[in-house]
């Protein structure tokens, strides 16, 4: 690891303070459904870990996808549930 | 090329969070985001060496079909209790990818691997945030759903035992070189101890802090999962989880700063705090509190000749279900040529943006829900503001009473109006153990009952006088 990871790390969370702030608090349900649905990105990391070698770690990586993917599409669907419903009249 | 795959990722996910700053453009900014998503899910079993497909395809399958269920089983009420165990799901799966990743170099033992102080601080970290964050998020799923009691938990010296078992987990992850597994294993179980003893002390109106909390701690652990895989040699994917977690590990921080801002609490009085732990003595007792207790049929002709109402949803609302019955009653009032706004406290319900959620579901619009500081001047020539099932957030003690311990809360100012028509369901305190002095008001009046039921009678009295 070099710094260049480190950069991306706070530059990401920089972006994500700038955007976020800018959401208004009616849709912050949404917001937080939708957010954790995008912190299933672990779900890369759990594919990546069902190659693993030896069978634990296999395994581990099989319920990891479970419960990302259960993040992943619950997540999005729920928050199009929602975002669905506000509406101006 | 999954680098390339993974930009574009990022890209969707931060044009769809941005898209989220308008009711209008979200709904299209949530599906960019899922397209993002899918992007980087695609990329990663095309380009993935050495998997299982079958293996990958089940989970899947599997995952899909628990997550559609949730999403379209949940109804609004208890989207808090829903995000809370989403949130324990993402910490979960980091915490085990991180775990896998550390078994797979055997402990971090392997010849020829070294075990590199940065790679077991981001396991120990990863493993840490995410084994608590899907403890902590069950033990609040619980409390959310009632099958734990919302009180706050307290024993004599928890904040010790805290202390101390933080102290063997750093310990674990000192000797993870001299330990390998076995230090890992005693980090998991402690930070899965900690997750629930965290979190069982936090009382039920604070859980719009602590769900903020959980959702900031689910990215994080993303971020440091991503980490992992950086210092193991997988950078791409490992990039991609540090952005995506940064993010929202951001926008959880933003939240539960804006809920603690709502309480005028600092983060640590709400996590260490436990309060309504105990019925505070000191503002109250001694106020003796004289309310007037009036009928719907009284309320109705108090509104047949109001022009302007404010209506103040609490949780009270969301445990009633009563979304509808507002709806149904504020068409008739506006029908009627009244003017009706919704005033919205941040830490109104259980989550932030709770009760936008459940009045957008009964067909409200949106621009009508007026946020603490839009409102509060218009109490001053509002002829009637109905409090239904809020009762802190409406306490003018917390301006007053420096006794009191929710003074300093910024409050909604429904004192200010004409008339206030408080709906509960009984006589008793708020969360924060005080008596609402609101209730002994001259302009205040109590109509006692279910939300739903009285707003049914009401609105029926209504059109009688109308009749």
């Amino acid at each position: 690891m070099d710094i260049t990871t480190i950069t991306i790390f706070i530059l990401a969370i920089f972006v994500g303070f700038e955007i976020i702030t800018k959401v208004p608090p009616t849709l912050h349900t949404p917001l937080m459904s939708g957010s954790n649905a995008i912190s299933g990105i672990a779900i890369i990391g759990a594919i990546l870990a069902t190659s693993v070698d030896g069978k634990m770690g296999m395994w581990l990586g099989f319920i990891a996808v479970i419960f990302a993917m259960i993040n992943v599409v619950g997540g999005f669907m729920v928050t199009d549930r929602m975002l669905k419903m506000f509406k101006r009249k | 090329m999954e680098d390339i795959s993974y930009l574009i990722s990022a890209v969707l996910f931060i044009y769809g969070l941005k898209m989220l700053s308008h009711p209008r453009t979200a709904r299209n900014g949530n599906i960019l985001a899922s397209i993002g998503m899918l992007i980087a899910i695609v990329a990663t079993v095309y380009f993935g060496v050495k998997l299982d497909f079958m293996m990958i395809g089940i989970a899947m399958i599997i995952g899909s079909i628990i997550g559609v269920f949730f999403a379209i089983k949940v109804e609004m009420t208890q989207m808090p209790q829903l995000v809370a165990i989403f949130n324990g799901f993402g910490g979960a799966a980091s915490a085990l990818v991180a775990t896998s990743e550390f078994l797979k170099n055997d402990g971090l033992r392997l010849p020829g691997i070294d075990p590199s102080i940065l790679l077991i601080i981001s396991i120990t970290l990863s493993v840490l945030i995410g084994t608590l964050t899907f403890t902590g998020s069950f033990i609040a799923f619980g409390k959310l759903q009632g099958l734990i009691s919302t009180k706050p938990i307290t024993f004599k010296g928890q904040q010790l035992v805290n202390a101390i078992l933080a102290i063997i987990m750093f310990s674990a992850a000192y000797l993870v070189p001299d330990y390998g597994t076995t230090s890992l294993y005693v980090i998991i179980g402690l930070s899965a101890l900690l997750g629930i003893l965290l979190v069982i002390p936090i009382g039920g109106a604070d859980m719009p802090v602590v769900i903020s909390l959980l959702n900031s701690y689910s990215g994080i652990a993303a971020a440091m999962t991503g980490f992992v895989l950086v210092n193991s040699g997988n950078s791409s994917a490992g990039n991609a989880l540090i952005i995506c977690g940064s993010l929202v590990g951001a926008s959880g921080m933003i939240l539960t700063k804006i809920m603690c801002k709502g309480m005028n609490r600092s983060l640590v009085n709400v996590i260490f705090g436990a309060v309504g732990s105990e019925v505070q003595g000191s503002s109250g007792e001694g106020k003796e509190v004289n309310i007037k207790s009036y009928s719907t049929e009284e309320a109705a002709m108090i509104f047949d000749a109001a022009e302007k109402i404010i209506i103040v949803p609490g949780y009270g609302l969301a445990v009633a279900q009563a979304q509808h019955a507002v709806r149904e009653l504020a068409d008739f009032l506006e029908d009627s040529g009244k003017k009706v706004y919704y005033a919205i406290h941040p830490v109104a319900g259980r989550m932030p943006g709770h009760m936008n959620v459940l009045l957008a579901e009964a067909n409200i619009s949106y621009e009508l829900l007026k946020d603490l500081d839009e409102i509060n001047p218009e109490f001053k020539d509002c002829d009637v503001a109905l409090v239904l099932g809020a009762n802190d957030v409406v306490n003018p003690a917390a301006r007053t009473d420096k006794s009191s311990p929710i003074f300093g809360m910024p409050i909604l100012d429904v004192d200010k109006s004409r008339t206030v028509i408080i709906n509960k369901r009984t006589m008793n305190p708020g969360f924060a153990g005080v008596q609402n002095e609101l209730f002994g008001y001259d302009n205040s009046i109590m109509v006692f009952g279910d939300a739903k039921d009285m707003l049914v009678k009401l609105l029926s009295d209504l059109k009688e006088l109308d009749s």
